[in-house]
């Protein structure tokens, strides 16, 4: 019974959010458009599964992963795990100590990214657009690589206390780097990679997992240190999916001199 | 593959093919579960490994996570369907209907419209600008009232919703004439780099965050495909150059936005 009034629930939010953009999408069509909308049946049985699927996933996430998920990234952040894992009383807080934080937000940002749905929309579009060339595979875990380094990396900031925007700029002056020398095709794809990534799967648990450093470690607030994860784990699938273009380029290449070679010998 | 190499022809000399065919039919009805289990997996594999072997302990209430998990892998190959019935061809239709109307102003108007109103009721968007006027409060920014932080935080889902619509607006502005978008998106990172020395600090953060959670789930398929339609329908546009980067740029408009509201309110 709790599980039906939960399910409306969500439901009925999933319906806040979807409505306005269908008014949107509907007003155009028949105000300014003038014009009626092709297949309406399957458009709107579409329309229901892409509600009720983003309803079903969002109330089975809730159920099965958040709370743990939430659950872990405290008791990972807690003094009593760190300093009993590290063998004494700390003083002062040393960044080894954090390894399995580390290690926990490139997994978890890894896993959640891999299972992101607006991703998943984005890589299916790619590999029609690209003709197969980006498999909807490969470019997902290109991204949820990329948000994995990310995070560990933005967790490394909490841990030391460096101020957000230095990481963020060498990030961009890597970016514009890469941009020059990136094959030409993948740059928009690149950029836009960087925006999906984070949403209904990801930004809870990743989050959680800043607050909760920024709240248990001396000397960091929650206000300056907490936030700024999220921007990590967006400017880093640019990146990643660059390299991945990048080293596709340079294996096709290598194969095409070795091919010539061949040829000349015969 | 070779003709006779095909498990779905039926070839009467070979008396084992039938279960193939059985096999390889439940699979392909299967398809949709089985990429919905693949990208399930890993979180399944972090959380049982860190749960059981780092922390280890028990995994609290294994029943209900199994079910939840179950509600998940439904959920995710019910959207894909819902995608590529109604969100990805509704994209693609109205772009061409647009391009073929032929009135720019009703374009741009549409775009600004999509990115404004699918982002000010965005939930995630709510949470993070209330988030921020508490931290505005306590940092006597504003005053410490309910009044205070009610209208703070309005102010900042006001300010990041147009700069969503104002990145879509350039964003199909930008397809339509053709412009590389590095050039576009470098600009703007100089742009977040200046009004990064000009903001207050305690901004700073949850503006480089207010990027990342604008772009909801049923908003990026929709963008995406709308960009991808409009390259599809312009002659000289391809749809892998020009199609894609309106995601980027609703990701990277309301970080400079979102500074400029801290800075000026």
């Amino acid at each position: 019974m709790d599980g039906l009034i939960s399910f409306a629930y969500t439901l009925l939010t999933m319906l806040r959010d979807v409505l306005p953009i269908a008014g949107i999408l509907f007003g155009f069509q028949i105000l300014v458009l003038r014009r009626p909308i092709k297949n309406p049946g399957r458009v709107g049985l579409g329309m229901v599964f892409v509600l009720l699927g983003l309803t079903l996933f969002l109330e089975g996430l809730e159920m099965a992963l958040f709370p743990l998920g939430r659950l872990m990234a405290e008791q990972l952040t807690a003094p009593e795990f760190i300093y009993d894992s590290a063998g004494g009383v700390m003083t002062a807080v040393h960044w080894l100590d954090y390894l399995w934080v580390y290690a926990f937000a490139a997994a978890i940002g890894f896993a959640t990214t891999v299972a992101e749905p607006a991703l998943l929309a984005v890589a299916i579009k790619a590999n029609q657009v690209s003709g197969g060339t980006i498999t909807v595979r490969g470019l997902r875990y290109a991204v949820a690589l990329g948000v994995a380094v990310g995070v560990a990396l933005g967790v490394f900031r909490i841990v030391t206390g460096t101020p957000l925007h230095w990481f963020i700029i060498s990030g961009y002056v890597v970016v514009i780097i890469q941009t020059a020398f990136a094959p030409k095709l993948i740059i928009p794809l690149a950029y836009d990679s960087g925006g999906v990534t984070t949403s209904t799967v990801t930004v809870p648990l990743v989050a959680a997992l800043g607050l909760g450093l920024a709240e248990t470690i001396p000397g960091r607030s929650p206000i300056l240190d907490g936030f700024g994860l999220i921007a990590f784990a967006s400017l880093f699938p640019i990146m990643a999916v660059m390299t991945y273009a990048q080293l596709g380029e340079w294996k096709s290449r290598r194969e095409r001199r070795r091919n010539r070679e061949y040829s000349n010998v015969e | 593959m070779h003709p006779a190499d095909n498990p779905l022809v039926s070839h009467p000399h070979k008396k084992a093919g039938r279960l193939k065919v059985f096999l390889l039919r439940a699979r392909k009805a299967a398809e949709p579960l089985t990429e919905s289990a693949m990208a399930l997996l890993p979180i399944v594999l972090v959380i049982a490994f860190f749960q059981l072997i780092v922390l280890r302990q028990p995994i609290p209430r294994l029943g209900e996570m199994l079910w939840g998990a179950l509600l998940v892998l439904l959920g995710l190959a019910l959207f894909v369907r819902g995608l590529q019935m109604a969100l990805f061809p509704i994209g693609e239709e109205m772009a061409y209907n647009f391009v073929r109307k032929g009135n720019l102003w009703w374009l741009l108007i549409f775009a600004f419209t999509l990115g404004f109103g699918t982002t000010v009721a965005e939930p995630a968007l709510i949470a993070i600008s209330q988030e921020a006027a508490r931290i505005a409060a306590s940092g006597q920014v504003i005053e410490n009232t309910e009044v205070a932080q009610d209208s703070y935080a309005i102010g900042l889902r006001l300010t990041v919703a147009l700069a969503v619509g104002f990145a879509l607006v350039i964003g199909v502005f930008r397809i339509l004439k053709g412009w590389p978008v590095q050039y576009l998106i470098i600009g703007g990172y100089f742009g977040v780099v200046i009004m990064t020395f000009f903001a207050p600090p305690e901004i700073i953060g949850i503006a480089y965050d207010s990027g990342g959670v604008t772009t909801s789930t049923v908003t990026v398929p929709l963008v995406a495909a709308l960009g991808i339609g409009l390259a599809h329908t312009i002659r000289g546009r391809d749809p892998m150059i020009d199609g894609f980067g309106l995601i980027a740029f609703a990701s990277l408009t309301p970080m400079i936005f979102v500074m400029a509201y801290g800075m000026f309110y």
